[in-house]
């Protein structure tokens, strides 16, 4: 017993140093961002390319962008790279991040099955698509997370004039999950939902899914980057999230941003250009 | 079937993100549980034969902490360490170690729960034994251990189980972190995530068959050890 305990705890101990030599003693920051960035794979594609140019890692969090400005709030991230313009001026307002810089803008498409059933198609109007799909009743799958997607959704609802909490326990179908997870319960259900259009080009499982509307300048998805204020969490480490911030703002990183693609169409469209608030 | 080929395609390609992930899976449950094992065991013998008050509160507050939603235990050890909380400044928030702490938290009653019951039973059989031959505390809760040693591997198995297979707390306190704090289960709520399902569920016969390599090896030792203890 006891040399089997032995040599189960040498293991482990060779399991750890493993482990351990993995997260190598290279300077990192931590960034807390949004699920769209990491699952559409742009921070694959970026984040090499920055730890390359300056010898820094990047660990990225990825959850909605309520969840990761809390996280900031909390001061256990450096950088905060989120898409809700209001959300993020108010978490600079309140002393929680400075610096914000602009990065990128995409949009959000709205997504539904190729049945159609509220004749949503082709239309360019969201707000006039939101209103047919309550009309008819016709499932809707919502995020309701606190994220950039579900704000911006709510805040389209009601432009439309519609409370689209009189549909839950009907057609409005709020699964409180992430943007993949949405997308995969809205092509089970055969529903509606609003996606990024990052997510929306790199998911799998689209089954019978399509975009029925798009083009909207109301749908207009822009990014923003903070770094967490020092002055609140010492800890913060800024001289490296600050070289983040000026490099994915420099010539540089925007180019980077910009040659992400997915089967030759453009993911992010960079628009830093030095503006920050 | 798709599934199946990507596992295969998976293993056979010997990705080392692979093999860093599955590495980083093993060596925090394991980890995990040889913490919770050396907390759990003494607290489980502790409860099984010694008579004090409350104990009855303590068997049943183990025993509900047996069932801890990961989530819940996430939560809690998120709470801790963060830098606004009262371990913030350890930095230990978005690590391995937030990870082990967290599945320790998560493992412990289990072990507990399943020793106490095991040594509570081996108890009622030979206590009074050692009791008539004026046998020390310390020495008949040790020897119950020795005695109890194939059922207690059945509660170290049943943490491990635990530990591999939850997404939960460590997705909470390690943040899925890529060649940081990804592991298997995390690694397959991602490419759920992403709709990629034939590589998630590919992962997923991985991390199975790893937890079947582990009991089998653990039925094996049982097996070879009572054999021998039979000659």
């Amino acid at each position: 017993m006891k040399r089997w305990v032995g040599s189960l705890a040498f293991a482990c101990l060779i399991l750890v140093a493993a482990a351990s030599s993995i997260a190598a003693e290279q300077p990192f920051i931590t960034v807390a961002s949004t699920t769209s960035t990491e699952e559409s794979g742009l921070f694959g594609h970026l984040l090499p390319a920055f730890t390359t140019a300056t010898g820094i890692q990047v660990h990225v969090v990825a959850v909605g962008t309520g969840q990761a400005l809390k996280i900031g709030e909390r001061g256990d991230c450096d950088v905060v790279f989120v898409h809700d313009r209001p959300a993020e001026l108010a978490f600079v307002e309140h002393g929680f991040g400075i610096e914000r810089h602009e990065v990128m803008y995409n949009d959000f498409v709205l997504v539904g099955p190729q049945t159609d059933p509220a004749h949503v198609e082709g239309g360019t109007d969201i707000v006039t698509a939101l209103r047919r799909i309550a009309a008819a009743k016709a499932p809707f799958v919502a995020r309701g997370d606190d994220s950039g997607t579900s704000k911006a959704e709510l805040r389209l609802w009601q432009e439309a004039g519609i409370d689209p909490k009189t549909g839950e326990g009907g057609w409005y179908r709020d699964t409180g999950s992430g943007m993949g997870p949405t997308l995969n319960t809205a092509a089970a259900m055969d529903g509606y939902t609003l996606s990024d259009r990052g997510t929306w080009l790199s998911f799998k499982n689209k089954q019978a899914l399509k975009i029925v509307a798009a083009g909207d300048r109301r749908l207009f998805n822009q990014y923003g980057v903070m770094l967490v204020n020092p002055a609140k969490h010492p800890e913060v480490k800024q001289d490296l999230s600050r070289k983040f911030i000026e490099w994915l703002t420099s010539p540089a990183g925007q180019k980077t941003i910009a040659d992400y693609n997915i089967n030759g169409e453009q993911l992010f469209f960079p628009d830093a250009n030095g503006r920050s608030s | 079937m798709n599934a199946l080929l990507a596992a295969w395609q998976l293993v056979l390609s010997g990705d080392p993100t692979l093999v860093a992930i599955v590495s980083l899976s093993l060596s925090i449950s394991v980890t995990a549980v040889l913490f919770a094992t050396a907390f759990g065991l003494p607290l489980g013998a502790a409860l099984a034969v010694l008579r004090f008050p409350g104990r009855n509160a303590a068997v049943v507050i183990v025993n509900a902490l047996m069932g801890l939603p990961p989530v819940v235990a996430g939560l809690f050890v998120y709470l801790l360490l963060s830098r606004s909380g009262p371990l913030g400044g350890l930095g230990l928030l978005f690590t391995p170690t937030a990870m082990i702490i967290a599945q320790t938290v998560l493992v412990t009653p289990i072990v507990a729960g399943i020793a106490r019951q095991v040594i509570e039973d081996l108890w009622r059989e030979y206590g009074e034994l050692y009791t008539l031959d004026g046998v020390g505390r310390l020495r008949t809760v040790l020897s119950l251990l020795w005695l109890g040693r194939f059922s207690l591997l059945t509660a170290v198995l049943a943490g491990i189980g635990r530990a591999a297979a939850e997404v939960g707390a460590i997705l909470i306190v390690g943040g899925n972190i890529a060649g940081v704090t990804r592991t298997m289960t995390t690694a397959i709520t991602l490419e759920t995530s992403r709709g990629d399902l034939a590589l998630a569920l590919g992962l997923g016969i991985i991390l199975l068959t790893l937890v079947l390599a582990i009991n089998a090896t653990a039925q094996f030792i049982r097996n070879t050890a009572r054999s021998a203890a039979a000659i």
